[in-house]
């Protein structure tokens, strides 16, 4: 089998099995926005006028969870070793390491915001809006955020520092995807406007990502 | 190649110990002069008095971006030449970056307070310098995780090269989005918008801030040196006990 088709389908396979982190993330996404309302009340206006921001921000969190794992656990068991000497290039198996932990974390994620927007109120084109954004989103959101997972590879308290570096890098995916979100529904911009911008930043993080995290890796496992 | 040079740590403090004393000097005077004159500068006709806030706002911003530059050109000197002063200088301007970075959003926010009527808002320009901010927290907090010094400055320097992102979006952010911040007035095509008797103080104390960051940049880095001296001879007298 092709090396990159192969680690796609084992790190798929190691994240929906025992002890991945595939539907972690969801329940976690579930969590935060059951505990909003409980916060700012149940003012449904309220929810509704906030609720792509909520969503956004819990994804957000959530795509960070089974992050700091990614190449921390193919470090511990070895395999990390052997993707570095294998022939395949190391930007490309990043990369396909990035749209395994996409496909199991944040595309999960993307699903389930439809249902999870009804407990904030939001009516249809709202969904809509919202679950564009979120599928062109969260894509940047993993791609960042393997810059971190490559650098914290090797530290034991790699998550938090791991947050600590990720979250400012992922401040205009956040602002221009929630901005986008709010367009469809209040205005006054038109959708596409801040659309175009987060998909430009989901492109460009898909090619600054995956070679700042191979360079990364390379420099932390000599 | 004179930056080679420098490759020899005991090289580097010979120059940091001739240059530290006369940098410091220069300094004081520079300072003393770019304090005067903003005291003298006459008032502004809205502002009044807070127009001066200025004298420190405006070059704590600029160097807080000068020094995440200097960290930038340092990290590929760590990760392209394997340049050993480039590491020393990238751990030593990170702090020195984040204080003034610091120092621009407290006296920014000083000033908005009588201007704006407000301590914050979440402009284009306050919300990227800090992020800014918050990037340098992130980069010191990198430097405090990793133990051995070399791995911690390749790491750094990853993460310096795409927080650099930030720099552009914080120079042009008052002219792609339309920002409460002031937009471009000192460096400008067809000239600044400044009156010269505040601008002339103006520049006095931006030259004052640059000598003042690169004393302390020295200094640090010489610090930094005899850091990684007293860890190397702990680590050799650790393994003579044992």
């Amino acid at each position: 089998m092709n090396p990159l088709a192969a680690i796609l389908v084992r790190d798929m396979r190691i994240a929906v099995r025992v002890g991945g982190g595939a539907l972690m993330g969801v329940l976690f996404f579930l969590v935060v926005v059951t505990l909003t309302p409980f916060a700012i009340g149940p003012d449904l206006a309220l929810l509704k006028r906030i609720g792509p921001a909520i969503l956004w921000l819990a994804a957000l969190l959530a795509s960070l969870l089974a992050l700091d794992r990614m190449f921390a656990a193919d470090h511990d068991d070895g395999s990390l070793d052997l993707i570095l000497m294998g022939r395949a290039p190391l930007e490309l198996v990043v990369a396909v390491k990035g749209i395994a932990h996409w496909l199991t974390t944040g595309l999960p994620l993307v699903l389930a915001a439809p249902l999870i927007g009804l407990f904030l109120n939001l009516d249809a084109p709202a969904e809509a809006a919202l679950v564009l954004t979120l599928l062109v989103g969260t894509p940047a959101l993993t791609f960042i955020g393997l810059i971190g997972a490559a650098i914290a590879v090797t530290l034991r308290r790699g998550g938090l520092l791991l947050a600590v570096i990720v979250l400012p890098l992922t401040v205009p995916v956040l602002i221009f995807g929630v901005a986008a979100a709010n367009a469809a529904v209040i205005g006054p911009v038109p959708f596409g406007t801040p659309f175009t911008i987060l998909c430009a930043l989901t492109l460009a993080s898909l090619v600054v990502g995956p070679f700042a995290a191979a360079a990364a890796l390379r420099q932390e496992m000599e | 190649m004179a930056l080679l040079d420098f490759a020899n740590p005991s090289r580097f403090l010979r120059f940091a110990n001739t240059t530290i004393p006369w940098l410091s000097g220069v300094t004081l005077i520079v300072f003393a002069f770019g304090i005067d004159q903003a005291m003298i500068a006459p008032d502004d006709y809205q502002q009044g008095a807070t127009v001066k806030i200025m004298f420190l706002h405006v070059p704590s911003a600029w160097l807080g971006m000068l020094a995440w530059g200097v960290m930038t050109v340092a990290a590929l000197g760590t990760l392209v030449w394997r340049h050993p002063l480039a590491d020393v200088i990238a751990k030593a301007a990170a702090p020195i970056g984040a204080a003034f970075t610091l120092l621009c959003l407290v006296t920014g926010s000083l000033w908005g307070r009588p201007e704006w009527g407000t301590y914050w808002v979440w402009d284009a320009r306050l919300t990227s310098e800090l992020i800014l901010f918050l990037l340098y927290l992130g980069v010191i907090a990198l430097w405090r995780t990793v133990d051995d010094p070399s791995r911690a400055a390749r790491a750094a320097a990853i993460l310096t090269l795409v927080g650099a992102i930030d720099l552009p979006i914080i120079k042009f952010s008052v002219e792609w989005w339309n920002t409460l911040h002031q937009g471009t007035s000192v460096f400008r095509l067809g000239g600044s918008k400044i009156y010269p008797t505040i601008l002339i103080p103006l520049f006095i104390m931006a030259a004052a801030f640059t000598l003042l960051f690169f004393t302390l940049l020295f200094a640090a880095a010489r610090n930094e040196i005899l850091r990684r001296r007293v860890r190397t001879l702990q680590l050799m007298q650790a393994s003579q006990v044992t």
